[in-house]
């Protein structure tokens, strides 16, 4: 059977990725048989209605799915495919109540035009009565129209679908997640949109564990625990997970949403001296790790050890005081990310999946590269993009150890480790670019010289 | 924090990690509470496999639970048995640790609990 489902048309690439990760976690065969990244119409396969209704009820990306009633250039060769594909399943039809409804993207038509598309469906033996309000039928005329058609006043549409509705996404609790209305929140939280696409990408559902190690308020733990899953958070930040009270917390944003009994925990600990034990105990890790650019970028640890021997003298005195707070340093951004998908490897079970943000430079010479290990295959990744930087969220897959490259893990951990400095700028290439707004050294060095003095 | 989360995490010292002495952390003057959660068994019996039982028991004694069986139950076990489930349920997921310390068996390194928030960050000296 095939099935229009109706997208919206932001966040392009994240598209595909979400409403086939659905399809796994809902256990659907789906085909994907017309879908392009200009337009917001995708024509599916799928085994049944009730495959449909499930496949898009926890979508962020999609609006709605419908049965596919026909496509064409033209509204004549809509009509044509309507009347030879589709007159089986008229008589289901004749007596119910209905509407027709018009969604004209990128483009407009005026009451009267709107009318007679409609009514052009007149030979549809339809005789039910037409309800605007809740017809037990919806079938709507779906146009795909060129950029900015109304300002160049074309004529006709490039594209036309036709189809019945049978089911709404779930787009609607973005505004409920929206983190202007939401308790505790801090600069750096995860837009809701996002983070719950982010959530559907990772596989969350009911029953599973999932993990965020770099939590702040929260964001992710209750994007996945919306979806079912019991979400644990942890920050180097003692200051972010505490809160300021009992409501202005990551426990309080649980409450807020009615998601308390899927909070799992939140702690305080840095990724790089985890406490997680090393064992396959996660079903996800989704995270957005620090780039150093609103936050720093920071491990445990003393910053120059030699020259300053009294932080860590200080530290055997005093750890055990409630007001001490031991002493970080900057880390290296690329030594970070290896450390997430090593903590990843240790910690998913099979086929779970990480799902991490990172950012890169849109220039070619600044961009940096997808990481990669040996145990962790790439699912997919989805660009972001902004002006002269685009943030890009990577989902990986661990791989079962028996289709793990063994000298390949060998191979990984005997790599050369790459992360010389000691400021955030030498360890952060990114941070590096970002502040010198990505020209090149050349220029920057130049805009030195040339700065009066 | 919960009895669940215990079981998942151990001392932090990199050298701690390999020895068998440092899992599970030892509640030290634990104060406990008991949260109201709705039961939620598919999470219980999906986890199951992933829970270290003789930690579990072992941190079951030490916060004044009776003792658990020797063996965990099984799928099948727990789908029959209402009351062991909730009773898990109780013990895994209700129970939370507000107040105390967590001590590592290996290095004696003792973790703060505060308001039911474990902080796992390590001294200078440990790192």
């Amino acid at each position: 059977m095939e099935y229009l489902i109706r997208f919206s048309q932001s966040h392009e690439t994240f598209r595909l990725p979400e409403i086939q990760a659905l399809a796994i976690v809902v256990g659907v065969d789906m085909q994907i048989l017309h879908y392009d990244l200009e337009s917001p119409f995708c024509v599916v396969q799928l085994p049944s209605e009730d495959a449909a209704k499930a496949l898009v009820q926890r979508s962020i990306l999609a609006q709605s799915i419908h049965e596919h009633w026909g496509t064409g250039d033209t509204l004549d060769e809509v009509h044509a495919e309507v009347k030879r594909k589709t007159s089986q399943w008229w008589p289901k039809y004749k007596e119910t109540s209905f509407k027709f409804s018009l969604d004209a993207f990128n483009g407009s038509r005026s009451n009267k035009q709107r009318l007679a598309l409609i009514n052009s469906f007149g030979y549809l033996p339809f005789d039910g009565e037409i309800k605007m309000v809740n017809p037990e039928e919806d079938f709507t005329i779906f146009e795909q129209w060129e950029f900015q058609a109304v300002p160049r006043k074309l004529p006709n549409p490039m594209k036309v679908h036709f189809g019945r509705f049978i089911a709404q996404s779930s787009r609607d609790i973005i505004q409920t997640f929206d983190l202007k209305k939401r308790g505790y929140i801090s600069t750096t939280s995860m837009d809701s949109e996002l983070a719950l696409i982010t959530a559907n990408i990772a596989l969350a559902a009911p029953g599973k564990i999932f993990y965020d190690p770099f939590a702040g308020t929260g964001s992710f733990p209750v994007a996945c625990a919306q979806w079912g899953a019991l979400g644990f958070g942890s920050d180097i930040d003692g200051r972010s997970v505490r809160g300021d009270g009992e409501h202005k917390s990551m426990k309080g944003n649980f409450e807020q949403y009615g998601l308390k009994s899927l909070l799992g925990d939140c702690f305080v600990c840095d990724l790089t001296n985890s406490p997680v034990r090393k064992a396959r105990i996660l079903d996800g890790i989704i995270c957005d790790p620090p780039y150093g650019v609103r936050e720093g970028l920071k491990v445990l640890g003393a910053r120059d050890p030699v020259n300053q021997p009294w932080v860590v003298e200080k530290s055997r005195v005093m750890w055990n005081l409630p007001e001490y707070v031991p002493p970080k340093k900057p880390y290296s951004f690329v030594a970070m990310l290896d450390d997430i998908l090593q903590f990843a490897t240790d910690t998913l079970v099979d086929n779970g999946r990480l799902s991490f943000w990172m950012p890169t430079a849109n220039d070619e010479n600044q961009e940096i590269g997808v990481p990669q290990h040996p145990c962790m295959e790439i699912v997919v990744v989805c660009t972001q993009v902004f002006n002269k930087w685009s943030r890009r969220l990577i989902t990986y897959r661990r791989l079962p150890d028996s289709e793990v490259d063994q000298q390949a893990v060998l191979d990984w951990q005997s790599r050369e480790q790459t992360s010389e400095g000691i400021t955030a700028d030498e360890l952060n290439p990114f941070r590096r670019h970002y502040f010198n707004g990505f020209r090149t050294q050349e220029a920057v060095g130049s805009a030195i010289d040339t700065a009066p003095k | 924090m919960k009895v669940l989360s215990l079981n998942f995490l151990t001392c932090a010292v990199k050298a701690c990690k390999s020895t068998s002495n440092s899992y599970p952390l030892h509640p030290k003057d634990a104060e406990l509470v008991e949260d109201d959660l709705e039961l939620n068994s598919e999470l219980l019996l999906n986890i199951m496999p992933r829970i270290d039982w003789p930690a579990l028991s072992t941190t079951a004694t030490e916060l004044g639970f009776p003792s658990l069986p020797a063996q965990p139950p099984t799928k099948e076990e727990l789908e029959a048995d209402a009351k062991m489930l909730q009773d898990l349920h109780h013990l895994l997921m209700e129970t939370q640790m507000m107040e105390g310390k967590l001590v590592c068996g290996n290095c004696g390194h003792e973790y703060a609990v505060r308001e039911g928030i474990a902080n796992f960050l390590l001294p200078a000296h440990l790192v």
